[in-house]
């Protein structure tokens, strides 16, 4: 009685999940091979891989993988290399520690769309922002962040966000490093990169793979920060994979070619899939 | 300067520098708060101003002008609604899962994390189509639903994390006095597992809140929320900072807060365990 009880309780879940998988899944491979254009309706009939085609050899198809692959690989560097540093900074105790634990993780929380204007308006602004303010108190000349390097500039916002997630990862994984094998390390004489080499980055392997890879997912599909700031321009400087499947759909009203688009994106975020599950799996009993 | 000495500063030096770094990081934030109170002018001011007459100007005119009230209301429907949802879709299959596992509950669990790393991008084209097709684009129903589903294999998961813990004696014994498993859910597993289904909650109201993709692309303004109505800032350029500011933080304050209390289960249930 237990066992069927149990299947049926987990029914809704397991169905509504696979229909939210399969249904949209199914329709974007099937729109993937058939002439469909929202502005040209009577344009039908069937495809093959000439959509896939269209989008491999769209001149924006080169750069915005570039983009993508820059801006994920930039923003995992930033992240867990300030993200460790901080954390050990802070894996201390001293007074007011809540305080500046709480700082350091509030821009995880603030909505990416707000994170996005704010950076471009009061930072960034060439002429008000603070950045240009600073960068006068210093006899420079202000930067034009978002107009002159709008790659580096979503790299910058992005990493503001995502240097918290991994701070909370690496302080949470440090609390529970063993406190007698550091204190043994320091009474043998181990210097601070001994100890950090040793000990602390073993210890932080698997949180900072974890990081890694959850990072690697969300970036691929970073979109709103690019989609309030510089529109994927000038020209396709700032184009990532995402932004570049939206404008053939909703601005480009081509959606064979956007869908051929979509199942490259699932296949790029799959390979990461793959091994992060793997890993989970590998820790989870049941 | 000797060994004990030197450790001290250092010890010193590293505290200065956390500091240091928290108020880096904070103070976009800050500033953002801080430009909310000024006017238009003195938010755009070269050198900035810091000392002047706070005003509360700005939060009136964003009502004025764009609803905000309209906005956090469509957000606070869809981020509970797709919360509760997901919730009522993942109790009892979390319960099953964690009480009766059997062979395949480990693939099954595997199997739905998985379904959380589909690109979003990978489907728009088609959620797009259904939802015009069956009306409901720019609609807090849509919005709902595709929420209960991007959140039900984080909900499902720390449910069941949280389930597990219960002693299977306790649940043993209300069986024999002949509980339903309704009564079973409702009276006994959700009040011992109560911090964690309410951080689970928490959790997943904190994402659904800042979830932008869906919200940018389906909704407008009937239905959007405030992740979308802050992106209609981006478009006229000029003097609106401190309107900007203002929505900015009114959005972003409860949730910040929020966010605060449930950092536990944020590791948990965005490593889906793989951190402790």
């Amino acid at each position: 009685m237990n066992r069927a009880l149990a299947r049926w309780l987990q029914a809704p879940g397991i169905v509504l999940l696979a229909l939210w998988m399969i249904v949209p899944l199914s329709m974007t491979l099937y729109f993937s091979t058939i002439r469909y254009h929202l502005l040209y309706p009577e344009r039908t009939g069937f495809m093959g891989f000439d959509n896939y085609e269209f989008f491999g050899t769209d001149p924006a198809f080169w750069p915005a993988l570039g983009n993508t692959l820059g801006l994920v690989g930039s923003v995992l560097v930033i992240s867990v290399v300030l993200g460790l540093a901080i954390s050990i900074l802070v894996d201390r105790p001293f007074r007011g520690r809540g305080i500046v634990r709480v700082m350091l993780i509030s821009p995880f929380f603030i909505m990416p769309t707000v994170n996005a204007l704010l950076w471009k308006n009061m930072m960034m602004n060439p002429i008000y922002g603070l950045l240009a303010v600073v960068a006068r108190v210093f006899g420079l000349e202000p930067v034009n962040w978002l107009a002159d390097y709008p790659l580096l500039s979503i790299i910058i916002i992005v990493s503001w966000q995502w240097t918290p997630f991994a701070i909370l990862i690496f302080i949470t994984s440090l609390q529970s490093q063993d406190t007698e094998q550091k204190e043994a390390a320091l009474l043998d004489g181990a210097g601070f990169w001994a100890r950090f080499w040793m000990l602390t980055l073993p210890h932080l392997a698997r949180p900072i793979a974890v990081v890694l890879m959850i990072q690697m997912i969300f970036h691929l599909s970073i979109f709103a920060e690019i989609f309030v700031t510089t529109g994927g321009g000038p020209g396709t400087e700032s184009t990532n994979l995402t932004f570049m499947i939206f404008s053939q759909a909703l601005l480009q009203f081509d959606i064979g070619v956007a869908s051929a688009g979509g199942v490259f994106a699932i296949i790029l975020a799959n390979i990461v899939a793959v091994f992060l599950i793997r890993m989970i799996g590998k820790n989870l009993v049941v | 300067m000797n060994d004990t000495q030197r450790a001290l500063w250092s010890e010193r030096a590293a505290i200065t520098a956390a500091w240091v770094a928290g108020i880096l990081m904070f103070f976009p934030i800050f500033w953002m708060a801080l430009t909310s109170f000024k006017t238009e002018l003195e938010a755009i001011a070269v050198p900035p101003t810091i000392i002047f007459d706070p005003t509360l100007e700005n939060f009136s005119l964003i009502q004025e002008r764009t609803d905000y009230t309209g906005f956090a209301w469509n957000s606070i429907i869809t981020s509970v609604g797709g919360t509760a949802l997901a919730m009522a879709i993942a109790v009892p299959a979390a319960y099953a899962m964690a009480f009766f596992p059997g062979r395949r509950t480990k693939d099954v669990l595997l199997w739905m994390l998985s379904t959380k790393m589909l690109p979003a991008v990978g489907v728009l084209m088609p959620i797009y189509l259904i939802s015009q097709k069956l009306g409901l684009l720019d609609t807090r129903i849509v919005l709902v639903v595709i929420y209960a589903m991007i959140n039900l294999p984080i909900v499902i998961w720390l449910l069941f994390t949280y389930f597990r813990e219960i002693p299977k004696e306790i649940l043993e014994a209300s069986r024999m006095d002949g509980t339903s498993t309704f009564n079973e859910i409702v009276e006994i597993v959700i009040p011992l597992s109560w911090g964690g289904v309410a951080s689970t909650a928490l959790l997943s109201i904190v994402l659904l809140w800042n979830e932008a993709f869906w919200s940018i692309n389906l909704t407008s303004s009937d239905a959007g929320t405030l992740t979308a109505l802050v992106a209609s800032f981006s478009s006229p350029e000029g003097l609106f900072w401190s309107k900007l500011s203002a929505v900015s933080t009114a959005a972003c304050a409860p949730i910040v807060v929020l966010g605060w209390f449930c950092q536990k289960q944020l590791v948990q249930g965005l490593t889906f365990g793989a951190v402790k």
